[in-house]
């Protein structure tokens, strides 16, 4: 093949990512989520043991970030209209771990609940002032900054009087394919949670919470914008040598 | 460090994924006009043999001499030679719930205990009423023998091994994902 050191390992020595408990994260089937029913599959999942392609991931970078892609507040010619904040936080694994350089993507409608997006025309105003998506890459404790606006929440058609609790949608890539993640992040004492049946598809209830972000008066800018705080748990990983007896690459 | 932490929980993408999702060079693994350069082509189906037209594939590979540019890759992150190799691809899926990904064919890759996984791409399909990504492996049919000795396809019913296995296309692969129903693609948990 292509490398040409002569190191020929004994053994292939890789991570394993824990997996998480059974009810950290939705069942894909949950019925009070219509769109589940049909999409969500009927046979169980097969365990994939974790390979060379699951340990390993796209570790991608700054080539990906233009420079306003953090503050979705100056992505146009004027200022977007609502209530500007600074979500922040830390991106760490199960086991405290910061994971730096790492990309998050996040997304939302703006501070009437309406998103720039050609399927999303319920009657609310669009603001031009305002995309609704921002980039960010986690610095080397792993943190994460971005400055928005207050997202809105909005009504859908998934049982009566539906409204979706106002949420900025997170995707992160973590270090390898096991830790991918696209979540929601919430707003602390949002009282339309009692009926929002992706919010409650979470069976534990902790681990709901995690996805609730905290009001941080540390950073709060006085005169500009209200702080909240939004850390982040990718899987955790243990390291145990696995052996490879015969050697067919290099 | 220590500490233990809960993960954090997943939720779907939403019907709106790809205000925040979609970059113009997503489905290029590989840029335009590498030597060798595939399309992996097909169409995400629901239980009711509807089109999935919101939905995300992303895709993640070795390089055609099986190697990663990745720290945790024990052999060494490794360069591809292949100029312009990302091994990573993300597709939305149209109007009639297609996606299309450019791509190289993956080279296969050494297991435990003397195994070879056939050449393989992990997939991920995020969609609104998916609250957890699904993953899946393609399978390329070219590679009879490869196949028959891999173990991960060694441990799927012989029955719906096949759904794994892309078929062959003018310009590369096809390979439908059946999000339930009497053809139901494999998915995994990782």
């Amino acid at each position: 093949m292509t490398e040409t050191t002569g190191r020929r390992p004994t053994g292939l020595v890789l991570p394993t990512y824990r997996p998480d408990g059974d009810r950290t994260h939705p069942p894909l089937l949950s019925p009070e989520y219509g769109s589940t029913v049909l999409r969500a599959p009927s046979r169980p999942l097969v365990l994939l043991p974790q390979r060379l392609t699951e340990v390993t991931g796209p570790l991608l970078g700054a080539e990906r970030l233009g420079p306003l892609d953090h503050d979705l507040t100056r992505q146009h010619d004027g200022e977007p209209i609502g209530q500007r904040i600074i979500v922040h936080g830390r991106v760490r694994d199960g086991d405290g771990r910061p994971v730096p350089d790492t990309l998050v993507e996040i997304w939302q409608p703006n501070a009437a609940g309406r998103y720039r997006h050609a399927v999303d025309n319920w009657p609310a105003p669009l603001d031009p002032n305002f995309t609704g998506v921002g980039r960010a890459l986690t610095d080397a404790d792993g943190r994460y900054r971005f400055v928005t606006i207050a997202p809105g929440a909005y009504p859908w058609r998934n049982h009566l009087n539906a409204w979706r609790p106002a949420h900025i949608h997170f995707s992160l890539f973590g270090r390898a394919f096991t830790q991918r993640l696209v979540t929601q992040m919430y707003f602390p004492g949002d009282p339309l949670f009692f009926q929002d049946p992706i919010f409650n598809s979470i069976p534990d209830r902790q681990a709901r919470q995690r996805l609730v972000s905290r009001y941080d008066h540390t950073v709060s800018e006085p005169e500009w914008a209200l702080g909240f705080e939004f850390d982040i748990v990718l899987r955790g990983r243990d390291s145990t040598p696995f052996e490879d007896g015969d050697d067919d690459d290099d | 460090m220590t500490e233990r932490l809960g993960s954090t929980p997943s939720q779907t993408v939403g019907p709106y994924l790809h205000l925040g999702l979609l970059w113009p060079d997503g489905p290029d693994v590989v840029p335009a006009g590498t030597p060798g350069e595939i399309w992996l082509r097909g169409q995400i189906l629901d239980g009711a043999g509807a089109p999935v037209v919101d939905a995300l594939v992303e895709s993640w590979q070795a390089d055609p001499d099986g190697r990663f540019d990745h720290p945790d890759d024990p052999r060494g992150a490794h360069r591809s030679l292949v100029a312009g190799f990302r091994g990573f691809g993300r597709s939305p899926t149209d109007a009639s719930g297609r996606y299309a990904l450019r791509t190289v064919k993956p080279g296969p890759l050494p297991g435990p205990d003397g195994t070879v996984e056939a050449p393989h791409l992990d997939l991920s399909i995020f969609a609104r009423g998916l609250l957890h990504r699904l993953v899946t492996r393609l399978y390329f049919p070219d590679e009879p023998a490869a196949n028959e000795a891999d173990p991960v396809l060694a441990g799927i019913d012989p029955d719906r091994r096949t759904t794994l296995l892309a078929r062959s296309a003018p310009d590369g692969f096809h390979f439908d994902i059946h999000l339930q129903g009497e053809h139901e693609t494999v998915f995994f948990a990782v």
